[in-house]
């Protein structure tokens, strides 16, 4: 069984069957506040819902975001220690994959982007173009861009460039996602349910990435001047 | 559970040090430190983000060495220790994450305790040492916090003295390096510097220490105004050759001397003839030397347990819950935060609901 957790915008935990993609227990809270608050017992929510112990765990998923980072890191380290305490691999996963397998799952050559806030007027953005043996096909991202780009604009300039030349004439369609710019809707949920399905799907590929937390930002540090002077 | 001699793993990471402990008992079987201070070093001081990146990155290595070190298996814990608060919440929410679900996998109780409690429970697990004697007065003096303590009773009853209103001793040590141009840290820096100098040589204002402060702040610190008067006396010393060493001297001369004064008055006040000290500036040696000094000639026994458990660490944080489990305490729920400001009564956190049997 693979226990699955993401903090990227809200907390949410999933249980998922690695043999049949089946999400046994998918908890969630979507304040984007008070993740290591919930974290917990969401975690022991999930593994009751789905009626499995810690012993059936066989790995755990951990959305590596893009998110707000003292919200995300909570997700991360809870997988990595749940992992360490049961001697088990984490299996990374790109938190907007998540969001994109599940317009996928529905529309399986859909080309679209996710967008999540990033706040200080930027959005992260991940540019995708169909399946890959189950996979949502990155093309592009995720990458901050000012929250008043185009992500249509983005969205065809990356279609044509993973497409070549052969491809471009190819018809960039509106996902549920995009929409006219200014009024862009943000994706506001990450299902760990389907951080699970992915990292099941990533296993059976042999395909596990290597993947750090994606803050996308340096940490707001100045290195300091000359001292100030006190005197008058 | 074994109430008796627990096992308990603790995690700290309340500031630049992603601390892993394990102790039996009283017992320390490891202490793994994993420091994020020389990425801090450029920016002149702790960058908040910058220590919950490194505590993400360095927790599950730590862990891994800590049970490595200590020849035990995970599965052989009584419980898990996390420290809850005071300290900065985004390094503080780390801990309390990986802690949560530490606990969650091994089927363990959760202990949600206090960092500066924490501290005095650093002499419990101090190797041949005889058990910590109540009451007693603590001096806790990092980079984060100048704490004056009353500890009856480390499980129950820890009462909050004083407390520095503006910047931690250790911060103003970095300041005043800063000033001196000396790099970060700025505690060994200055101690070096100081070593030729005249503590004498030049008279810094010891804050909070006027007759007139005592009604409101008889055992509360401030340094904020000795870091300035040392920057005030370097500008205005300036084109003549700086006597760096006779500064240095003169400013750590200020700080331990305040330090020691309210520390030794509390235990004479309180009738207290113990004073603890712990936190990461006592690895300053002039104040250690002031305060065995100076406690002797008053009668007052000092307690310091060696540097490694002075510095923040995760050894005292799951000491402190052995002495919890010990005592009869329930563990935590999940439910708990972390709490930047926690208060110093505030020494267990969310403890559940004991069942009445
Ligand atoms: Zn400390």
């Amino acid at each position: 069984m693979i226990l699955a957790i993401d903090s990227s915008i809200g907390s949410t935990v999933a249980v998922v069957d690695p043999a049949t993609d089946a999400v046994l227990a998918d908890c969630s809270s979507d304040v984007p506040r008070g993740h290591a608050e919930v974290i917990g017992t969401l975690i022991e929510r999930a593994l009751d819902d789905a009626a499995v112990s810690p012993a059936d765990i066989t790995h755990v998923a951990a959305g590596m975001g893009p998110g707000p980072f003292t919200g995300l890191r909570i997700g991360i380290a809870a997988a990595r220690a749940f992992a360490v305490g049961r001697g088990i691999p984490v299996v990374p996963v790109v938190s907007h994959d998540a969001a994109a397998l599940e317009i996928l799952t529905r529309d399986p050559d859909a080309t679209f982007v996710i967008v999540t806030d990033a706040r200080r007027r930027e959005n992260a953005v991940s540019a995708y173009a169909g399946l890959d043996s189950g996979i949502p096909a990155r093309i592009a991202g995720p990458e901050l861009l000012p929250n008043t780009d185009d992500t249509e604009a983005y969205l065809a300039e990356h279609l044509s460039i993973a497409r070549g030349p052969d491809g471009s004439g190819e018809i960039v369609r509106r996902s549920p996602t995009s929409q006219a710019l200014g009024e862009q809707p943000h994706t506001t949920h990450i299902s760990a349910g389907a951080i699970g399905i992915l990292a099941a799907r990533l296993l059976r590929r042999g395909a596990v990435p290597d993947l750090e937390p994606l803050y996308l930002r340096a940490p707001d540090a100045k290195v300091p001047g000359a001292v100030k002077r006190v005197s008058t | 559970m074994n109430r008796d001699e627990p096992l308990v793993l603790g995690i700290e990471t309340s500031c630049d040090e992603t601390g892993i402990g394990i102790v039996r008992g009283r017992t320390l079987i490891s202490n793994t430190i994993a420091s994020s201070m020389d990425e801090h070093a450029r920016f002149g001081g702790v960058v908040p983000e910058v220590a919950a990146r490194a505590h993400l990155d360095a927790l599950q290595p730590a862990i891994e060495q800590a049970v490595a070190e200590a020849g035990i298996a995970l599965s052989d814990l009584d419980a898990i220790a996390v420290t809850s608060g005071p300290g900065l919440s985004g390094a503080l929410m780390v801990g309390v994450g990986a802690a949560k679900a530490l606990a969650i996998s091994l089927g363990t109780p959760l202990y949600a305790v206090n960092h500066l409690v924490g501290h005095i429970a650093a002499d419990i697990v101090t190797p041949d040492s005889e058990p910590l004697e109540y009451p007693t007065i603590a001096l806790l003096v990092s980079g984060g916090h100048t704490s004056l303590l009353h500890v009856r009773d480390l499980t129950t009853d820890v009462e909050l003295l004083g407390e520095t209103i503006d910047d931690a001793a250790g911060e103003a040590f970095d300041k005043v390096a800063r000033i001196l141009g000396l790099p970060y840290p700025g505690g060994p820096q200055i101690d070096r510097a100081a070593a030729d100098g005249d503590p004498s040589a030049i008279r810094f204002p010891r804050g909070l220490s006027r007759a007139s402060d005592m009604a409101k702040h008889r055992w509360d610190f401030s340094f904020s105004g000795l870091k300035t008067s040392v920057a005030r006396w370097v500008e205005q010393n300036e084109g003549s050759t700086l006597p760096v060493a006779d500064v240095a001297a003169s400013f750590r001369e200020a700080v331990v001397d305040v330090l020691v004064t309210k520390a030794l008055d509390a235990c004479e006040e309180r009738g207290v003839p113990r004073l603890l000290l712990g936190g990461g500036v006592i690895a300053n040696r002039r104040l250690r030397e002031v305060a065995l000094e100076r406690a002797a000639a008053r009668g007052v026994t000092v307690r310091i347990p060696p540097l490694s458990l002075c510095t923040d660490n995760g050894a005292m944080i799951a000491a402190l819950a052995s002495q919890l489990i010990s005592s009869g305490r329930a563990p935590s729920t999940l439910g708990f935060g972390a709490d930047s400001t926690l208060p110093v009564t505030e020494i267990q956190v969310a403890e559940r609901d004991t069942v009445a049997t």
